[in-house]
């Protein structure tokens, strides 16, 4: 049953080949196999995932619900769950039993999800192998001893590993588009506005957006319909018409503009990974698509830039968390002043700490202008670039992430060098456009990333462009061993 | 840009964060490393181009000025660490 597309699978709900409450239990049945080794998930929620799944099957007995109905699906940790542990993989939070539910849940459980339980991810999705969660690291599905990429590695993981049909995630510097390059599964992050971050804990908030994590572009194009639209309560939130995303999945290629910026494919840029880019760019080629060389000056600046707004913006949305009105907090403090500093020292891991200095140090009398304004100005030029091109080109193709899956432990001690393992998907963010990532040839045995980058609220386009690969090429079902 | 620990530890009092000595020599040695990283941005001429907020440079749509939300205290406190008749506890501010 894992095997299948959500679609096939939905056909075999209708047509009583299996019931919501068995695949549920099939999927449960696949964590409790495959998960020790993956450590994906965090929290399992079996008993609210099999409630869900009877309600489903009610739904689907009366002839009622839709696509989604019955699906099991899982949520990155960072998504607040009523009455289920929401930790964003941090100490601070290991209590946090929240009292309502994000948007992003609230709308895939009206499309009649189940809920399987909440994965695991870096602490506040800050980092790139996911190495720094509380509940320890997440494994490579394709490798024990390679990292998933983070922020989103548990829900990438868990796809790729088929514990569930689909997952959520967030991606702030490439969260969901590096991990799904690493773990071989498809993730687009949409335009920022297009999905409501209400109940999203927030890390940068200028930055940050919900996406889909699936096993095809199909599979994401059902997921991103449930979950984008506007939504009153997030006041970034965008009022665009919400397209249909599966009604376009099947439409030419022929004469698509196609840009490879050549930034992209620098000497950073490992020569499997190019190679198996190249390659998938040759299949657009033979859809009948326009390939020709783009420039995005400023890509260079990109993670500077970012390594200013983004620590920036933490330092002030996590100064929510005092050990006062909620979180942890120390033992036995001696002043205000100490459970301050003992509650957010203790409950915060070292990757979080370090980016809220930066930030306090960016944002502080004197080094303001220098770095924080600076950075918005270098912002400014960024998204310029990205404007210039799409005059010329439909969409932007390149590699997601400049390798393959490293080694667990091999960067967590250098952490610029873990930094610049997003140097592709970070300028999108700065932009605010829709970027994603789909798998091509592997190198090595472990999977490569096509990165597709569209113009603003262009992700029916990025969908269609994914979908089409996917019809002439099946790197998107290939599994790992022993899944 | 190197950072010395005297500094670290004010920035560390800034954002309310407790570290220690072991703690501080680490932290002086990463954030000296991320603002060299950063110092790219220093030999970029930014005269004349405008600061950019929000990423697709729009301002933010305002609501209008009404009460919408109902109380939740209690259900927000629920998830406090120590609260007492509706308040939330520290220890003592005012002596």
């Amino acid at each position: 049953m894992h095997n299948n597309s959500i679609t096939q699978l939905a056909e075999g709900l209708r047509a009583g080949d299996f019931s919501s409450v068995e695949l549920t239990r099939h999927y449960l049945q696949r964590i409790n196999q495959l998960d020790e080794g993956l450590n994906s998930f965090i929290t399992i929620t079996e008993e609210q995932a099999l409630a869900q799944a009877e309600a489903a099957d009610k739904k689907l007995t009366a002839g009622e619900g839709g696509v989604l109905t019955g699906i099991p699906i899982a949520h990155k940790d960072i998504f607040c769950t009523q009455g289920v542990r929401t930790s964003c993989g941090s100490r601070m939070l290991d209590n946090f039993i929240s009292p309502y539910d994000a948007t992003v849940v609230e709308r895939l459980s009206d499309a009649g999800v189940v809920m399987l339980g909440k994965t695991n991810m870096d602490e506040f999705a800050m980092g790139s192998s996911n190495e720094t969660s509380f509940y320890g690291p997440v494994r490579n599905p394709w490798n024990l001893d390679k990292v998933p990429g983070g922020s989103s590695g548990g829900s990438a993981a868990a796809v790729a590993a088929r514990l569930c049909a689909a997952a959520t995630g967030t991606d702030t510097g490439g969260s969901i588009r590096q991990p799904a390059a690493l773990c071989g599964i498809t993730g687009i992050k949409p335009t920022y506005g297009r999905v409501s971050r209400y109940g999203m804990i927030a890390f940068a908030s200028s930055l940050d957006q919900a996406g889909p994590m699936a096993a095809s572009a199909e599979d994401a194009a059902l997921m991103l319909q449930a979950m984008a639209g506007f939504d009153q309560r997030d006041s970034t939130s965008m009022q665009q018409p919400l397209p249909d995303y599966s009604a376009t999945l099947n439409e030419s290629l022929q004469g698509l503009k196609v840009g490879l910026p050549k930034e992209y494919f620098d000497e950073g840029l490992d020569a499997g990974v190019r190679q198996s880019v190249e390659q998938a760019i040759e299949v657009y080629t033979a859809l009948g698509a326009e390939v020709r060389e783009i420039t995005l000056p400023n890509t260079g600046l990109a993670v500077a830039t970012y390594y200013v707004v983004a620590p920036a913006e933490c330092s002030s949305n996590l100064s929510r968390f005092d050990g006062v009105r909620g979180g942890y907090r120390c033992d036995n403090p001696v002043d205000l002043e100490d459970l301050y500093k003992r509650s957010r020292s203790e409950g915060f891991g070292e990757e979080v700490k370090l980016r809220i200095l930066i930030g306090a140090y960016v944002l502080s009398a004197g080094y303001y202008d220098a770095y924080y304004l600076k950075a918005q100005k270098l912002r400014h030029l960024i998204s310029d670039d990205f404007k210039q091109a799409f005059e010329d080109v439909d969409v932007i193709m390149g590699p997601a992430s400049p390798t393959t899956a490293f080694g667990v432990g091999e960067k967590s001690d250098d952490p610029v060098s873990m930094y610049l393992s997003d140097v592709y998907t970070i300028a999108t963010n700065m932009a605010g456009l829709p970027g994603m990532s789909i798998p091509c040839a592997p190198v090595g045995g472990l999977p490569v990333g096509l990165q597709i980058i569209g113009n603003y609220f262009d992700e029916a386009r990025l969908l269609n462009v994914a979908h089409q690969f996917q019809q002439q090429t099946q790197w998107h079902q290939q599994l790992p061993e022993g899944v | 840009m190197s950072f010395d620990q005297s500094e670290v530890e004010k920035i560390a009092h800034l954002a309310r964060l407790a570290v220690s000595d072991d703690e501080a020599q680490h932290l002086t040695a990463d954030l000296s490393r991320i603002l060299d990283l950063v110092a790219v941005m220093e030999k970029v001429d930014t005269s004349g181009v405008e600061a950019m907020a929000h990423p697709l440079h729009m301002t933010q749509r305002l609501r209008t000025d009404e009460v919408t939300e109902t109380d939740q205290r209690d259900q927000n406190q629920k998830i406090a660490p120590a609260t007492e008749a509706g308040l939330y506890l520290v220890p003592r501010v005012i002596e």
